[in-house]
């Protein structure tokens, strides 16, 4: 049972996924309005929020920016457009993942699961682990770096360990997509990339050269070595 | 001026042949010419001007010469006593200087080396009472004038009469031959000079006439290249400004209509979005309670449970027509960028297959990993396109092979049916909406599936063909370049740059 916040505006579209997603067992507040969204948010102390992109007045990304500088809560985005660039600008708002509509909600529902369960505790490896002035903590899901807390959303969070969890090892974007987005279909590697870059913002000193994770060119990405 | 029109200037008619001296780039052959026209202009003056000076020089010479040899027979002629003797004729003789002559009858006072030039026509002139010779010869030493006159007498009554003395003088024209030498080397010197001077003006006027030339041709270029805002500044009245003026004229209206064009394209982009909205939303909504439907079904009757089966079937052909007639209408709007990035293929292709629950009819032929920057949600679409019609039309099992073709990747999808119908060309297959069974119209198939992988194939480049296996039944074979060796496009920068290092596999 988790709290999940709908901000979507059509009527039908509205009152039908969150009947279809409060049936997969969420406890499920819907808005119909960006602004009517972000008090719900509030209110409803949402765990992961389901928003649509085209809203009226205030729209989707602009709804994804305040509750990403809000904290650390999840987003997944409902995209009706097949256009590239909204789901680039809404992955640079700092959403977790997106469907494109028509989905069915099952589908929504297991993306949902497999955001949340980005936030569990890793069970396996070391519990704690250092790198340089970066310290990972796997038992309670913290990060500090040089001493201070970086408050992470699970996906930014599961991104890092999966990383770190093989330093110097190359692992490609869709292997990413794989295990952080757990995406059993040919995914959008842009989520990878994304999902980097609001990582190295967080733990790089400059986030323009990178220590901990580095580029590989044309395949993927590495993790140090530090 | 392209070198495209070289050739068919040399396919002119054969009234012109082509020379090998005559340049082929503009700027030389106004210098070549004007250089030509100058030099000729230049000889012909000084030719012209040198001939009619040296004419009034030699005449000149001549009178001055005669003048001074008359001048002094008159002076000395009424001193000789007649007849003359010895004497007489060697002092006339000295009076007259060097290279003179005297005669009288049989005698004769000479002196001087040049005497031989007296030619024996001017000996004979004279005795025949010519007045007054003139001969010009040229020897060895150089030009010389021969002067040749009687003497005559003037009687009491005043008539003159032949005294039978001739005076021979020659003189030397080396002043006057040196003067004419000057004049040539002046005359020579001039030309050459005018020569650096023709070439030095020849190319200011080819510069003045080519310049105008020269921005025409790069404003076509740029034309050429895209940059449809390219404008010329007419200068002056001549032809060539006229050339500016319909350039801008022609630039202008390609402007406007490429502009009318992509505001067409853009309006059409944006219809496609706008329908893509409106028509995803309902289908959303119908795809969620549709879902719900078919769950309650589950404790209804038969009839129910068939009816909701049936109304989730067609919920979801709805929502895979809807999704392929917006694909192929963003692709018609060119509303779609291709997002290359270096994949295996043949890894790709199994995704493909294994996510849509394929596994069991399909036969994938293992393969060593094939790189190739391709767009990957394409790449799946159309292979998903390929095997999905296999599997409706065809018998299973479909076995799909990845394998590499000089630069190009290739998706070989082949079926165990009956292969293509026989009076079914194989391109109309590709053709939108075309179903080669009619029996089967209610097939799950949108009907636009291979034109949208046609579209995609030619997206990244490559084609698609259908044909009936020898063996089997039919087959496709999606053909796309791999693209190894080139960048990604300026859109794959959010990605990370990728440059098709393929050595680190993980």
């Amino acid at each position: 049972m988790s709290r999940i916040l709908l901000i979507e505006d059509d009527h039908s579209v509205r009152v039908s996924l969150a009947k279809a997603l409060g049936r997969y067992g969420h406890d499920v507040a819907a808005a119909p309005t960006g602004e009517e969204g972000l008090r719900l948010f509030v209110e409803h102390s949402a765990e992961l929020v389901v928003l649509d992109l085209m809203l009226p007045t205030m729209d989707g990304f602009e709804v994804c920016r305040r509750i990403r500088a809000a904290g650390i809560v999840p987003i997944v985005m409902l995209t009706a457009r097949g256009d590239d660039i909204d789901v680039v600008s809404g992955l640079e708002s700092g959403a977790d993942d997106y469907v494109v509509k028509p989905v069915e909600p099952r589908v929504i529902d297991a993306r949902i699961r497999a955001v949340l369960r980005r936030g569990a505790p890793d069970r396996s490896g070391r519990s704690t682990a250092a790198y340089g002035d970066l310290v990972v903590d796997r038992a309670s899901m913290t990060v500090t770096r040089a001493g201070h807390d970086v408050a992470m959303t699970p996906t930014e969070l599961r991104l890092l360990l999966e990383l770190s969890a093989s330093p110097g090892q190359v692992l490609s974007r869709q292997q990413l997509l794989e295990s952080v987005w757990e995406h059993s279909y040919l995914g959008d590697s842009r989520l990878v990339d994304n999902g980097v870059q609001r990582l190295r913002a967080k733990i790089e000193a400059d986030p323009a050269a990178p220590v901990f994770i580095q580029t590989v060119r044309g395949f993927g990405y590495r993790f140090g070595p530090v | 001026m392209r070198s495209g029109d070289l050739p068919s200037r040399r396919r002119r008619p054969p009234w012109r042949p082509p020379r090998s001296w005559w340049p082929r780039n503009l700027r030389a052959r106004v210098i070549l010419a004007f250089v030509v026209v100058a030099m000729v202009a230049a000889t012909a003056a000084s030719a012209a001007g040198y001939v009619a000076a040296r004419a009034s020089l030699v005449d000149e010479t001549q009178r001055r010469a005669a003048d001074s040899v008359r001048g002094q027979i008159s002076r000395l002629a009424p001193e000789v006593e007649y007849p003359p003797d010895q004497e007489a004729l060697d002092r006339l003789r000295t009076s007259l200087g060097e290279n003179s002559l005297v005669t009288f009858e049989g005698l004769t006072a000479a002196s001087g080396c040049a005497l031989n030039l007296i030619s024996d026509e001017t000996r004979a002139a004279v005795a025949e009472g010519d007045r007054f010779t003139v001969q010009r010869v040229v020897d060895a030493s150089g030009p010389k004038l021969v002067l040749a006159t009687p003497i005559l007498l003037t009687d009491v009554d005043g008539r003159q009469r032949d005294s039978g003395v001739e005076v021979y003088v020659v003189q030397d024209l080396a002043p006057t031959q040196a003067q004419l030498d000057r004049w040539t080397r002046i005359v020579v010197l001039t030309i050459a000079g005018a020569l650096p001077l023709a070439v030095v003006l020849a190319l200011l006027v080819s510069r003045s006439v080519l310049r105008p030339i020269q921005r025409l041709g790069h404003s076509a270029n740029q034309l050429a290249a895209g940059n449809l805002s390219i404008r010329l500044t007419p200068s002056g009245r001549d032809e060539l400004a006229d050339l500016a003026t319909t350039f801008n004229r022609t630039a202008a209206a390609l402007e406007r209509s490429v502009g009318e064009l992509r505001h067409r394209e853009a309006e059409a982009r944006r219809f496609v979005a706008d329908v893509s909205h409106e028509l995803r939303t309902p289908i959303m909504a119908l795809t969620s309670i549709m879902e719900m439907v078919e769950a309650d079904a589950r404790d209804r009757s038969p009839d129910d449970r068939e009816l909701a089966t049936m109304a989730v079937d067609r919920t979801r052909k709805l929502a895979r027509l809807a999704e392929d007639l917006l694909e192929l209408s963003r692709l018609d709007a060119g509303a779609v960028a291709l997002r290359r990035e270096l994949v295996d293929v043949a890894h790709v292709v199994a995704d493909t297959v294994r996510t849509r629950g394929w596994d069991d009819d399909v036969d994938l032929v293992p393969t060593e990993p094939v790189l190739a920057q391709v767009d990957v949600r394409r790449l799946d679409i159309s292979v998903a396109n390929l095997v999905g019609n296999a599997l409706r039309h065809g018998r299973p099992p479909v076995v799909v092979e990845v394998r590499t073709e000089a630069d190009d990747v290739l998706v070989v999808v082949t079926d165990h049916g009956p292969g293509l119908p026989d009076d079914v060309d194989a391109d109309q297959l590709f053709a939108r909406f075309f179903k080669a069974d009619s029996a089967r119209a209610a097939s799950d198939g949108s009907g636009l599936g291979l034109s949208i992988t046609l579209v995609n194939a030619q997206l990244h480049g490559g084609t698609v063909s259908a044909r009936t296996s020898e063996e089997a039944g039919a087959q496709f074979v999606l053909r796309l370049p791999r693209h190894l060796e080139t960048e990604p496009g300026p859109d794959d920068g959010r990605r990370g740059r990728q440059d098709g290092e393929t050595d680190e596999q993980a």
